[in-house]
């Protein structure tokens, strides 16, 4: 048993080590002293300079427009692209795979610089409409593995037994097809939305002026701006990301 | 190549198109451009030349592309022997537990990455709690700085890219027959030897994979050197968006691109040429990717 207890140890060092600076940061959130090791007791001022900085709630919105937008589209794209890699064997469906797999494993940097050079030779201004592009080609892949993944699981002699038993087409899509792959859909769109979300380099390779997002505003603070306030930002990323953890658990677990 | 039916054109055109449109090419223009002449005024110049590529032959380069490849390498490496054990509890445990543990691996990476990145800098801080608790401890001296060093640099790597490791490794794991091993010691071989014999063969794929997604990102880390790392800790990947941002001089790069792309296909080349040009088969490699990417999200 001694290997086991080596195992536990590890992993509990490792979880110690995943939580520690997410804890330091939240609790330096909270402390009115500017330094991080000298505690000034409870404030939530930093709290409050956040909420009256314009830029953030404007970046706020580009992030929003652009997740809506990049999800919805590389849902659609996505949830095409699984089935087809899933329904069909052919030659083409080789290269498509590859197509599909290769940007879940390239450095972000390649795809941002390409997808930059791309804009400049064909002389396209870089705008929230490029960035947009940007967030679609990444999250098409995303989606498809998703997708594909859930397909593979799927019993398709449920769908034989409901046509021997005489249902229709629209209800075999209505009963069957909608409810048992609707949990692989969403999830699906709901790892393009967070990895939307949570995007830098690619929007920071392919954003004009004014199409700031929050993590573009969030690099800006904390390269030039006031930490606190990013502290304090931070927590409210935290807090949602918690809240968006668990809602993605429940859906993967009761199913 | 040809559709065996319509129907397959209908289904795979839209995302066939994209990817090709806003992926495939824009890789080719990245090549084609690396050898193009740069324009003084941050564009892209007229005529041909091998001057995108100067920087690789500049031995100031030479030291951070080496820098690149060692912290990459070290990076896997400490992923991968702090994933193993981690993965086998974890695939052992009862599947109440491996759930938990799951969720609390996931949950940190699902914060954003640039959060991640600065509450490292805010506890490396000078004036923060470890530099503190080292000076009393006597490790450090009062001058010295955590931040701002290849260190720096290594310790953030690891911490962003071990959860990528540990999810394929305990998908390979927890299908691992344990049985085996007991059936190698019964045989009598060691402990060590049925865990290099027996146990690494079995779940190879998994240690593929793990390789595979900690390897090839680190390679093109930027913001985690850009934040931590310093003048000292400078990547392939600064270098990068220093041509761009910085000097404006896009040719130069791209030069470096391509660099940074040929290294993330040659191992992929390597293998497809061992394997004696046996197409790697889809569906496993995808499987691989979707089992730990609907485990916990990915890409940083």
């Amino acid at each position: 048993m001694r290997k086991d207890r080596f195992t536990f140890v590890v992993t509990i060092l490792v979880l110690i080590f995943f939580y520690l600076p997410i804890v330091v940061l939240v609790v330096n959130s909270f402390n009115a002293s500017r330094f991080g090791s000298v505690w000034g007791g409870f404030s939530l001022k930093w709290y409050e300079k956040l909420f009256s900085d314009e830029n953030i709630w404007d970046s706020i919105k580009n992030t929003l427009i652009v997740a809506g937008v990049s999800t919805s589209v590389s849902m659609v794209l996505g949830t095409l692209s699984g089935y087809a890699l899933f329904k069909f064997k052919s030659g083409i469906q080789k290269v498509h795979n590859t197509l599909i797999t290769l940007p879940l494993i390239i450095p972000d940097i390649l795809m941002g610089m390409s997808l930059l050079l791309f804009f400049i030779a064909l002389k396209i201004e870089l705008s929230l409409f490029t960035v947009i592009l940007g967030h679609i080609t990444f999250c098409v892949s995303y989606v498809a593995v998703t997708v594909l993944a859930r397909l593979q699981d799927f019993d398709f002699s449920v769908v034989e037994a409901a046509q021997d038993l005489g249902a229709s087409p629209s209800l075999i899509l209505r009963k069957i097809y909608i409810p048992l792959l609707s949990p692989g859909l969403i999830s699906g769109g709901m790892l393009a939305l967070t990895l939307s979300l949570d995007d830098f380099i690619i929007t920071f390779f392919t954003a004009g002026p004014g199409s700031s997002t929050l993590p573009l505003q969030i690099y800006s603070m904390i390269k030039f701006g006031t930490p606190p306030v990013i502290n304090a930002l931070s927590t409210i990323f935290l807090l949602i990301t918690f809240l968006i953890a668990l809602i993605y658990q429940r859906i993967n677990t009761k199913q | 190549m040809k559709f065996k039916n319509a129907n397959e054109i209908k289904i795979s055109i839209s995302s066939l198109i994209w990817l090709t449109l806003f992926f495939v090419i824009p890789t080719i223009i990245v090549v084609l451009i690396s050898f193009r002449n740069s324009d003084p005024s941050g564009g892209i110049g007229v005529g041909w030349s091998i001057d995108g590529f100067a920087d690789v032959f500049n031995p100031s380069f030479g030291m951070i592309l080496w820098r690149t490849v060692r912290l990459s390498l070290i990076t896997t490496v400490i992923c991968l022997s702090l994933a193993m054990p981690v993965s086998i509890y974890m695939a052992k445990a009862e599947e109440k537990i491996q759930n938990w543990l799951l969720l609390l691996i996931a949950i940190p990476f699902w914060t954003n990455f640039l959060i991640r990145v600065y509450a490292w800098k805010i506890v490396l801080h000078p004036e923060g709690l470890v530099k503190r608790l080292f000076l009393t401890l006597g490790l450090v001296s009062e001058n010295a700085s955590l931040l701002y060093n290849e260190g720096a640099v290594l310790l953030v790597l690891v911490y962003t890219y071990l959860p990528f490791a540990i999810l394929p490794l305990y998908t390979a794991i927890e299908k691992f027959d344990f049985r085996l091993i007991e059936a190698a010691r019964d045989l009598g071989s060691g402990q060590i030897r049925s865990f290099i014999k027996v146990f690494l063969p079995g779940i190879s794929q998994g240690i593929i994979s793990a390789i595979m997604v900690v390897f090839i990102p680190a390679l093109g880390s930027y913001v985690i050197p850009d934040m931590v790392g310093g003048p000292d800790g400078e990547m392939l990947g600064n270098k990068i968006a220093q041509r761009v941002f910085v000097d404006r001089n896009l040719p130069k790069g791209s030069g470096l691109s391509t660099l940074l792309i040929l290294a993330v296909i040659l191992p992929g080349l390597i293998r497809v040429v061992y394997k004696k040009i046996k197409p790697i088969s889809a569906t496993p490699l995808n499987r691989k990717i979707n089992s730990y990417l609907t485990k916990s999200k990915s890409k940083s």
